[in-house]
């Protein structure tokens, strides 16, 4: 149980998927515009990532190993992503048609959202058994929703400030981001290693 | 027309600065030179062999399922080079780490496949994917140089600084990348305004 907390905890503000392995980076400057875009597209991500890390963990261990087809990982695990978000589209638009319209154009967009094939791949690279790769899942998700929420948030209010001509757009975004990408830092020592 | 798509990726439509493609292996693999240069290579490698295969297939691929046959194609040469890699710069494939496999999912080699190769023919296909890999590879040296001088005080492993400079530990640390990128891309805005 206390390995599952520290994972849940280390995964979603320590080692956040975005500020520190800038891993979804790319939505995450795309969609972080408007907040309610940013909720659809952070619990999307949350959705898919819990199934995609434990579908990957159930392909990597109980086909991939078993027939000695490492090599081909891959290409393997980016199928999976690809096709799961195709099923997790049809599923939701056939029996959820609200929350179909809340997320459904977010969904095609997550397949190439390098979030998720990482953390299929670094949940093989830690070794993690069923449950822990699940809750790893789950926990990256969580923290890339909450980052993308707290950076929606700035930059609504940044709309309404003077920034400088040259800085607007896509550089003024970067730097706020590295500026929370420093104060996530201060969470660093909440766990020991 | 062969020139203007080879200096589309070099300046005006740079893949980094411009189009703000490629973020995740950008801004992590940047702390030294080496680093940004190996990284580079490899997307160069990927993003040409990607563009020639899906130009080549272009009248047969249907046009359903082209998203996935690209990715397919994209995740067998990114596995080419990360084999290569372990096999003989092991040391290269370590600093890397997981960003080589996720050289698949870089929305520059899908973004061209896409919308550049699956509509040109061979020789234009290859030109745009070499202006491109190369614009992400001086950027990549770019913002990988500012990040190890300020932070380490070093380029490619060599000592440029006088050993009294106290190195800004927090440009080789994340939060760096975005600060040092978000400098860049308002330099690039003004140099572009100037012109």
């Amino acid at each position: 149980m206390k390995e599952l907390v520290l994972i849940f905890i280390s995964t979603v503000l320590i080692n956040n998927f975005v500020l520190t392995y800038f891993l979804g980076v790319c939505p995450f400057l795309g969609v972080s515009g408007r907040l309610s875009s940013a909720i659809g597209m952070g619990f999307s991500v949350i959705f898919v990532m819990t199934f995609a890390s434990s579908i990957a963990w159930l392909v990597y261990h109980l086909i991939l190993v078993k027939l000695n087809l490492i090599f081909l990982e891959y290409i393997v695990f980016i199928l999976v992503i690809a096709s799961l978000v195709q099923i997790v589209e049809m599923f939701v638009r056939k029996y959820s048609p609200p929350l179909y319209r809340a997320l459904g154009i977010y969904l095609p967009l997550i397949t190439t959202n390098c979030a998720i094939l990482g953390c299929a791949l670094f949940m093989v690279a830690k070794n993690y058994n069923f449950l822990e790769a699940v809750i790893y899942g789950f926990s990256a998700g969580l923290g890339f929703t909450i980052v993308l929420l707290i950076m929606a948030g700035i930059r609504e209010e940044l709309t309404y400030c003077q920034v400088p001509k040259v800085f607007r757009g896509a550089p003024i975004t970067l730097i706020t981001a590295g500026l929370l990408a420093l104060c996530f830092m201060g969470f660093s020592g909440l766990i020991r290693a | 027309m062969g020139s203007r798509s080879f200096k589309e990726g070099l300046w005006t439509n740079h893949p980094i600065f411009r189009q703000l493609l490629g973020m995740c292996p950008t801004l992590a693999v940047t702390t030294t030179v080496l680093n940004g240069i190996s990284m580079g290579l490899a997307v160069i490698f990927v993003l040409f062999f990607s563009s020639l295969v899906v130009s080549l297939l272009r009248k047969v691929v249907p046009y359903q399922v082209r998203i996935a046959v690209y990715t397919i194609i994209i995740a067998t040469f990114v596995t080419i080079v990360d084999i290569f890699l372990k096999a003989n710069f092991p040391q290269v494939s370590k600093a890397l780490g997981p960003y080589v496999p996720l050289i698949i999912v870089n929305c520059i080699i899908l973004g061209r496949c896409e919308a550049f190769a699956s509509k040109n023919k061979l020789s234009l296909a290859l030109l745009d994917a070499l202006g491109m890999g190369v614009g992400f590879f001086w950027g990549l040296v770019a913002l990988a140089s500012v990040r190890e001088i300020l932070g380490q005080g070093t380029i490619l492993g060599y000592r440029i600084l006088p050993p009294s400079f106290n190195p800004l530990v927090v440009m080789i640390l994340p939060p760096g990348a975005f600060l040092v990128l978000g400098s860049l891309v308002a330099i690039m805005n003004r140099l572009e305004r100037v012109k």
